[in-house]
């Protein structure tokens, strides 16, 4: 089978999930985001790599922080950018997904950063330019339904190698929402390829995918034997609006449970790192003491994210 | 190891260079080295030249011109300049000047972090070929090299520096 994310030489045009994704690809994007990370410390904040080039935002799905770390990375490579906040424009007006790809194109894009409600959105993007000769226009996905956000599981391995160096040896655990996270998804994806021997899962049996075993992950639903011995806990947000029915009794005994308490985090490693993509609900799944403590990298995290989107952006420009 | 004809001792050549370099560079020049080559010779003319010259090291790849044919070089090294630029006389240093693509890489990365006095050039080796306006300042050696060779500088394992000529393929011509 062939992988829509690399072309016939193997190298990344396309990124679209970290599933799959070759090991070497991976740290590759890790090791070229290094260098980035000091951009952000000169006097001019910006390299020429992507000098003329028209990278479009579309976000057919609302968010802030990818969206503007998009646009940040973007033109730190001395790009255009273009933001479109399509779920109030053309689509409302009956524009096929396609037809809006095509007229952008038209515009002459070079680069479409995609999030979309629906799972494989960024996927048919790119099938869609290869298919019609378009291959030098590059998809990076964003975040498509509950199927991957691979710039944000980039960017977790990004803070995890930051801190911990390596990944052999490490315990990773995951802990709340796995079910609606694509977050989640693409980090166990990573943390798997980059051969860490124990990733968890912890979360009530109605918030976990069941599939979860087949990935490779330990699976948990005590918050305390979950976390114990942990050097990375990675907290994830309670989706509420992505929740139909009842899965949880209410937010309050969500946190009683699988919230973040300095207790809970005591019974992890001394030099333990606590991570959340973002946005994070204070006093749901994590409490503030916790968020804004010592083991917090949540804020680098956001920096990182930054970096490991220019290194990610100047990747795929350069292939043709 | 390939026999290194028709080029010069890189040690010695390095010490000529020094040598030339001695009177003639400020007392208050800071040496930035260009990734790989050229940041070992920096790190060695900082102890062979008088005085006290802070070392940086500098990384083009974001600011190289065939990005857009070759893409993004495999290895990228973090650019650590421990000084301002502004206002400081600079001494590019990089192993061999050829095309002269590399210096204006590095010149324009430079002024993204301030406005120098001055930059000079010190090369341990120009091979001539140039497709620039770019001359260097010092020069270790001149040596003509066919145009399908690339002349490249390795470091052995105990840090002496070494030259060798290999096939011009994948290598950027600098």
């Amino acid at each position: 089978m062939t992988n829509p994310q690399l072309n016939e030489r193997g190298e990344l045009t396309h990124l679209l999930t970290l599933e799959g994704l070759p090991e070497e690809v991976i740290r590759r994007i890790l090791d070229t985001a290094v260098p980035f990370v000091s951009i952000a410390e000169r006097d001019v904040k910006k390299v020429p790599l992507l000098r003329g080039k028209a990278v479009f935002n579309l976000f057919f799905e609302s968010s802030t922080r990818t969206r503007t770390t998009f646009e940040i990375a973007a033109k730190r490579l001395s790009a255009d950018v273009i933001n479109l906040n399509i779920g109030v424009s053309s689509t409302s007006k009956g524009e096929t997904l396609l037809d809006t790809i095509d007229n952008l194109v038209a515009m002459n894009a070079d680069m479409f950063v995609v999030r979309h409600a629906q799972s494989g959105a960024p996927h048919l993007i790119a099938q869609h330019l290869s298919r019609t000769d378009r291959r030098h226009i590059h998809v990076i996905n964003a975040g498509d339904g509950r199927h991957a956000h691979p710039t944000q599981g980039l960017l977790d391995l990004f803070t995890i190698r930051h801190y911990k160096k390596d990944f052999r040896g490490l315990t990773v655990a995951i802990v709340g929402d796995l079910l609606h996270s694509r977050v989640a998804r693409s980090l166990i994806h990573g943390l798997t390829t980059l051969g860490t021997p124990e990733v968890r899962a912890i979360g009530p049996q109605t918030l976990l995918p069941a599939a979860l075993e087949s990935l490779g992950v330990r699976v948990f639903h005590d918050m305390a034997s979950g976390v114990r011995g942990a050097d990375v806990v990675v907290m994830l947000r309670l989706q509420s609006e992505r929740m139909k029915g009842s899965l949880l009794p209410s937010a309050g005994e969500f946190f009683k449970h699988y919230g973040l308490t300095a207790e809970k985090l005591a019974l992890a490693k001394p030099d333990a790192i606590v991570m959340h993509p973002g946005p994070m609900n204070r006093g749901v799944e994590i409490e503030s003491a916790v968020a804004d403590g010592e083991h917090s990298v949540i804020l680098p995290q956001v920096t990182f994210g930054i970096a490991v989107r220019m290194a990610v952006m100047s990747i795929l420009a350069g292939t043709s | 190891m390939a026999p290194t004809s028709g080029l010069p001792d890189a040690e010695a050549t390095l010490a000529a260079l020094a040598e030339r370099m001695r009177c003639a560079v400020a007392i208050d020049a800071k040496l930035v080295g260009i990734y790989s080559g050229g940041a070992w010779l920096a790190d060695r003319l900082a102890e062979l030249l008088s005085g006290e010259h802070p070392v940086g090291y500098i990384d083009v790849s974001f600011y190289r011109d065939d990005y857009a044919t070759k893409g993004l070089r495999a290895k990228v090294e973090t650019t650590a300049l421990p000084f301002d630029i502004g206002g400081a006389r600079i001494v590019l240093v990089d192993d061999v000047l050829y095309t002269g693509r590399s210096v204006r890489a590095a010149i324009n990365e430079l002024f993204d972090y301030g406005r120098p006095e001055s930059i000079e050039l010190a090369v341990l080796i120009d091979r001539g070929g140039r497709e620039l306006p770019i001359e260097a300042t010092y020069v270790g050696a001149r040596v003509a090299v066919a145009r399908d060779l690339s002349v490249v500088l390795n470091r052995q394992p105990d840090a002496r520096l070494e030259l060798s000529v290999e096939p011009a393929g994948s290598a950027p011509r600098d």
